[in-house]
């Protein structure tokens, strides 16, 4: 990455383009990381969103976008996608617009678009080798009707379809590597207490063209009940403690861009939050805190 | 302009080309494949200048067709059955959307059981949509529809998606003489898209269908569509009467065979209407007054010209080639309601079911629901919806269960 034009701190962006007064949760880490990406893309984008909690940036009359918006539904908006990209590319190769009105097409999704509903289209798009930028915020559950489990919910957590005293009783869906699997140009993970590896990444994927996909995870106060303050801090223990690896797929290989070399037990990340807190009251679950952290050890077993 | 033998794929996909579409998302289903395969070939040949992406279900076709109509480009697609149940979410939404472009719907029965050959339950899904609804009898027609579709969607006093729809196989699959008008009329006639407001591009940000919240402003854009539907009753004259006097065809919205001094009409939509005219013919050569009313347009719903055609008349006969389980005829229940507390236009209305899954209807069926019509009119009262059904067809289903009981028995399962 030493091409990159972000070395430091502040080289990010120090003027935002995303407005603000939305109705997302305070201490929404999907949009922290939105916030950070949009930055970098710039005004010249059209998000394409499929039902999450990012539907409700753009309620009618008002939106935080300074460029273009389409709401899909939940299953489609990479074929939403497809549609835009194919109608700009139809009216430049027509020239019936200027090549400086062309738009950057940016997909935006929760998890659970993006893991199940949505992966169908998501699949295809890539196959067909279209030229978008896919979003995912993934706060590990259906955050906006209130965190039931998705596919892409930690072992253990508890959510409102998991609240037995071991929660959720599957494992997060390996997405990243389903969308590697396509072999496309680039995926990467994010998050958005990490700004500079973000911004590495998505001025990476900015520069790149054919199908690039970010996943940001997004810490949820709400979801996985914490104080709203805390989301940065668990945004970065998320990447210390090894369970959110920060990597990137580009040109047929996974690179980690931030290995955690002294990791902190996985529980420094679990205990503060709240829909953990069955692994430690009434009293410690070992044998599951064990569990966790032997998968946690042995993914990074498999990387170093 | 020339004259060729076409199938109903073929001449919806003449349709397609010669409005110079710039977009075709598709996806494979049958009876449709024809119309994608067709244009696919034509694309390759350099034949049409137009982009061609298959998507991996019709529910992402559709979402693709309505954001590249957003985007300011011609958009056509073609579905069936039940491809056109899997994109009925993206139906409502891209109607909601106001993106003009049209959809070939080659209507064939719905699941369960699973079946090839055609009805209109599918279509009729989609008719709370948002989507206007053009029904075609004949492959001529099916090639005038879609252009007359474009002029409806694209009209600044609709912007709404348009359902062109004909019967699977029995147009699908059928050849019959087209005429294919001469490209320079046709762009005459149907012009180039002018997206309006609705595009998207760097210099004008705009953010297309988003969130409400709160019944109200709901309500506002629902009712708008709705308005706006309305209008293409309108505007839907003014098309088809410049069409007719420019390729010389008329395609009214309701189209009248022998009604005027008529005192029993049938009412029936899509092909199988042409076995009614037959059958209207041998009726009146025995002497009975019957007519024959074919709706082209079912969204929006030609009221008004139903109530003028039906004035004076004693009774309707409504044989529908679908069937809302519990209730009935749709297009019955559509044509009563239009009918209903109307001074001047108060005819016994006998429902009739038929047609289901291509199931034939016979001569001698039309002359025997002209008898239990007639036999309502004399009595004032129409009875209860009849299912059309012979012994005969009975006695095969029941074979075909024996053959099945048969082999129950010979697993050792109970009946």
């Amino acid at each position: 990455m030493s091409e990159t034009r972000f070395q430091r701190r502040k080289d990010l962006p120090s003027t935002h383009l995303l407005g603000t007064g939305t109705p997302m949760c305070a201490g929404c880490g999907g949009l922290e990381a939105i916030h950070q990406i949009y930055d970098i893309l710039g005004e010249k984008t059209v998000f394409i969103n499929a039902a999450g909690c990012m539907t409700m940036l753009s309620v009618y009359p008002f939106t935080p976008f300074r460029g273009s918006w389409l709401y899909t539904a939940m299953a489609s908006a990479p074929a939403g996608a497809q549609g835009v990209r194919d109608g700009l590319d139809v009216l430049l190769h027509k020239q019936r617009i200027e090549s400086e009105e062309d738009l950057q097409v940016v997909v935006l999704t929760g998890d659970g678009s993006a893991y199940g509903m949505g992966l169908s289209a998501t699949s295809s798009a890539i196959e067909r080798g279209l030229d978008f930028l896919y979003i995912c915020y993934d706060n590990e559950g259906y955050g906006n009707t209130g965190q039931q489990y998705s596919a892409a919910t930690p072992h253990g957590a508890r959510t409102a379809t998991s609240k037995g005293p071991r929660g959720f009783p599957g494992y997060k869906k390996d997405l990243f590597a389903i969308w590697a699997a396509h072999r496309p140009a680039y995926v990467a993970t994010v998050v958005g207490a990490e700004p500079l590896d973000l911004a590495r990444k998505i001025e990476k994927a900015k520069s790149l063209k054919g199908p690039r996909l970010i996943m940001a995870l997004s810490p949820c106060p709400t979801g996985w009940h914490y104080d709203p303050g805390e989301s940065v801090a668990i945004g970065k223990l998320a990447v210390r403690t090894g369970c959110w690896p920060l990597k990137e797929y580009v040109d047929g290989k996974v690179v980690h861009t931030k290995v955690p070399h002294q990791r902190p037990p996985i529980e420094e990340y679990l205990k503060r939050q709240g829909r953990f807190s069955h692994l430690f009251q009434p009293e410690r679950n070992e044998l599951l805190l064990q569990e966790i952290q032997a998968r946690v050890d042995g993914y990074w077993e498999g990387v170093i | 302009m020339k004259r060729a033998l076409l199938t109903g794929n073929k001449a919806a996909a003449w349709g397609a080309r010669l409005a110079n579409v710039d977009y075709v998302p598709a996806f494979p289903i049958t009876p449709q494949t024809e119309i994608i395969e067709t244009i696919a070939n034509w694309i390759d040949q350099d034949e049409m200048d137009c982009r061609m992406v298959t998507l991996e279900s019709e529910h992402s076709m559709l979402t693709a067709a309505g954001a590249a109509a957003a985007t300011g480009v011609r958009v056509f697609c073609a579905t069936s059955s039940q491809g056109l149940l899997y994109a009925m979410e993206m139906l409502y939404t891209v109607a909601g959307w106001r993106a003009p472009f049209v959809l070939v719907n080659v209507s064939r029965g719905l699941a369960a059981p699973i079946t090839l050959e055609p009805d209109h339950n599918d279509v009729l899904a989609a008719r709370d949509s948002g989507f206007l609804q053009i029904h075609c009898s004949a492959c001529q027609e099916v090639l005038d529809s879609t252009l007359i579709a474009y002029r409806l969607a694209e009209d600044e006093r609709v912007r709404l998606p348009v359902i062109v729809n004909m019967d699977g196989f029995y147009l699908s699959f059928t050849r019959e003489p087209v005429q294919i008008p001469d490209t320079k009329i046709v762009n005459q006639f149907v012009g180039e898209f002018d997206p309006e407001n609705i595009r998207f591009s760097a210099s004008a940000p705009v953010s297309q269908a988003v969130a409400v919240l709160g019944g109200t402003p709901y309500s506002y854009f629902r009712y708008e569509t709705h308005l706006a539907a309305l209008n293409g009753l309108a505007v839907y004259d003014e098309i088809t009467e410049e069409f007719a006097n420019t390729f010389g065809r008329r395609h009214d919205a309701v189209e009248a065979y022998r009604t005027e001094d008529a005192e029993l009409v049938f009412v029936m939509m899509g092909s199988f209407a042409t076995k009614a005219i037959d059958a209207v013919d041998g009726l009146r050569e025995a002497g009975w007054a019957v007519g024959v009313l074919r709706p082209r347009l079912l969204r929006p719903f030609p009221a008004d010209h139903f109530r003028r055609a039906l004035a004076g008349k004693r009774g309707v006969a409504v044989i529908d080639q679908n069937l809302s389980m519990g209730k009935g005829g749709v297009l019955h229940t559509e044509l009563a309601s239009a009918l209903y507390a109307s001074a001047e236009c108060s005819p016994v209305v006998v429902s009739f079911i038929g047609g289901l899954g291509g199931r034939d209807i016979s001569l001698e069926e039309f002359y025997e629901m002209a008898s239990v019509a007639r036999k309502a009119i004399e009595e004032g009262c129409a009875p209860p919806p009849r299912l059309l059904y012979t012994r005969e067809e009975l006695r095969e289903v029941r074979k075909l269960q024996a053959i099945a009981n048969v082999e129950r028995e010979e697993l050792g399962q109970k009946k």
